[in-house]
């Protein structure tokens, strides 16, 4: 793989950009490959990034359906933070927020993460409540955050009405090192990384069955033929319940859609991002100078990737009344994608009934912050059966009654 | 926008008149149970790609619960019926069997 560097810009312009290489290879499906991931949004492509950059794992295959990417990875609002309440999620949290500060140096491919910061806002008195103990629970757990009163919530965002007579801001939870980063370019770094360590990722490859004998995985069938495979991770989020089914087990999971929307392009107005869980609504400032927005999900299960539209209107009813800015915008376009929601808003990063099978599922509206802590984790379950990271995120804590419950703490999308 | 039909009033209403209740058919556990059984009747969910059997309440309207038979796929409805039953009753298996034949949903198809 040839680099990425400002001197490859120079050498390129000199030869009317001829040179540059494809970023990663389509090759035909191999019979065999020691794991393979279905799925390359950003958890399979992390996943199998580090099977290969941690355990020398890299005769692995990535098997996409449509394009890499094309799921919730590109559907996303692209806010990072780790600012959660239980310590299990802070640690695996945390580890992907702090992989993001170096992952386009580690990718060679610049993933534009822009540590703006993030504030969430509190806008009742529960929530200050509720931030001001996660502020503290942070402290013990090693991430930075602080709470902040109202004065400085307007003093970072200039355009927010903080004396809103139905939703006014009582103050927020900042976390000075939270911000976004470019969707698309992380799946694309991670498929292009994985690519020149010899690894195959497989586009327009539905798998369509699981094969096992003697209650151990065997392979998968798909739309391109069987191949072979020792271990399997499955990493398919809205339609893990769907994959699952072929694997012969079923999930503590439900699909339903989350949508997001984006302005016409405005000048710059807002350098953070603003989350107000009250009202369903988060906000940042894309760098086309969109103003892109966030809602609720849907209450009802749901395949098709489009949602209702009376959520989309809820959500910009809602904040309206804190950015006054909006009523005056015209939205450009919306869509949604569909997210794996588990009872207890936690992610399930598991060994599964059957042997050899693992799932790394269940990040449901906030996953995009997660992924490279997340590959990262499940790339140790699969090569070495256990990780730190993911112990807690087990399918069993179900069973046991061990929830990790962000439902009630971190609120509510993403 | 979903519209269903509610089965006690007779009026076509739209989502924002009614409010979801998730997968219909879940069998209640109980005293003397096992862990598992427990769990399948917590948490396990059938969550389809196709034909989906759902409780639904006429929130904004009659305020009756009853059941919806729709496709998570199209998001077409076959029907929606009483929620006195513990299964779909014949004439709503009939409409999905029309549009879906083979369908299968847990216990019924
Ligand atoms: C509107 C919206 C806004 C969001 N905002 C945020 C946010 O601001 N911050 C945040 O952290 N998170 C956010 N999220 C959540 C985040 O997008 C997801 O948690 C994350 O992208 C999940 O990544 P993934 O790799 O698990 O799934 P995906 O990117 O969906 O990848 C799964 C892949 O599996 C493939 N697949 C499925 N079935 C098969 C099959 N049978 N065979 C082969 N391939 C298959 C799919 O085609 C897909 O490409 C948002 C989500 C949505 C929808
Ligand atoms: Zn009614």
């Amino acid at each position: 793989m040839k680099r990425y560097s400002a001197f490859a810009i120079a050498r390129e312009a000199t030869r009317y950009h001829q040179g540059w290489e494809r970023a990663w290879a389509s090759p035909d499906p191999k019979k065999r490959y020691d794991a393979i991931i279905i799925g390359a949004g950003g958890h399979g492509l992390a996943s199998a990034y580090y099977l290969g950059k941690n355990f020398g794992i890299t005769n692995v295959a990535v098997i996409e359906k449509g394009w890499l990417g094309g799921g919730n990875t590109g559907r996303n609002t692209t806010i990072i933070r780790s600012n959660y309440l239980q310590d299990p999620s802070a640690a695996i949290y945390e580890k992907a927020r702090s992989l993001y500060e170096t992952m386009s140096q580690d990718l060679n491919y610049n993933v534009m993460f822009s540590p703006r910061g993030v504030i969430m806002l509190a806008q009742t008195h529960h929530e200050v409540r509720g931030y001001q103990r996660t502020a503290h629970a942070n402290a013990l757990q090693g991430v930075t955050t602080e709470w902040i009163n109202s004065a400085r919530v307007k003093e970072l965002c200039p355009i927010m009405n903080i004396e809103g007579p139905r939703y006014p801001v009582l103050g927020g939870l900042w976390q000075a090192r939270g911000g976004t980063a470019r969707h698309d370019a992380v799946a694309w770094g991670y498929a292009r990384a994985c690519s020149d360590m010899g690894m195959d990722i497989l586009q327009k490859c539905e798998v369509t069955g699981v094969m096992s004998e003697g209650g151990k995985v065997k392979g998968v069938a798909t739309s391109r033929g069987d191949i072979l495979c020792d271990k399997l991770g499955i990493v398919v989020a809205g339609n893990s319940g769907h994959v699952a089914e072929m694997a012969g087990f079923r999930l503590p999971l439900e699909s339903v859609a989350l949508q997001a929307l984006v302005s016409e392009p405005i000048k710059p107005c807002m350098d953070i991002v603003v989350m107000a869980n009250t009202v369903h609504g988060y906000l940042s400032q894309s760098d086309k100078g969109e103003m892109v927005i966030g809602g609720g999900t849907d209450s009802y299960n749901n395949y098709t990737q489009r949602g209702s539209f009376h959520h989309v209107e809820e959500t910009v009813r809602a904040l309206i009344e804190t950015f006054p800015i909006l009523s005056r915008l015209k939205m450009l376009r919306q869509w949604g994608g569909i997210v794996d929601v588990t009872g207890d808003r936690s992610p399930i990063l598991s060994k599964t009934p059957l042997e050899g099978c693992f799932i790394n599922c269940g990040w449901g509206t906030g996953g995009f912050k997660a992924i490279p802590g997340s590959g990262w984790g499940f790339a140790e379950l699969m090569a070495k059966g256990y990780s730190p990271l993911t112990s807690e995120f087990g399918l069993d804590r179900f069973k046991e009654g061990r929830f990790i419950d962000e439902s009630v703490a971190a609120g509510v999308a993403h | 926008m979903l519209i269903l039909q509610c089965p006690y009033c007779g009026i076509n209403a739209d989502e924002t008149e009614l409010a979801a209740g998730g997968q219909a058919h879940i069998k209640r556990e109980t005293v003397g149970s096992d862990d598992n059984a427990f769990e399948d009747y917590l948490f396990r969910r059938v969550n389809p790609k196709g034909v989906h059997f759902e409780r639904w309440r006429h929130a904004n309207g009659c305020g009756k619960w009853f059941h919806a038979a729709r496709c998570t796929m199209t998001l077409e409805v076959f029907g929606t019926y009483k929620a006195q039953t513990f299964e779909p009753p014949q004439n709503i298996k009939d409409a999905i069997s029309a549009k879906r034949p083979g369908w299968k949903w847990g216990d019924f198809s």
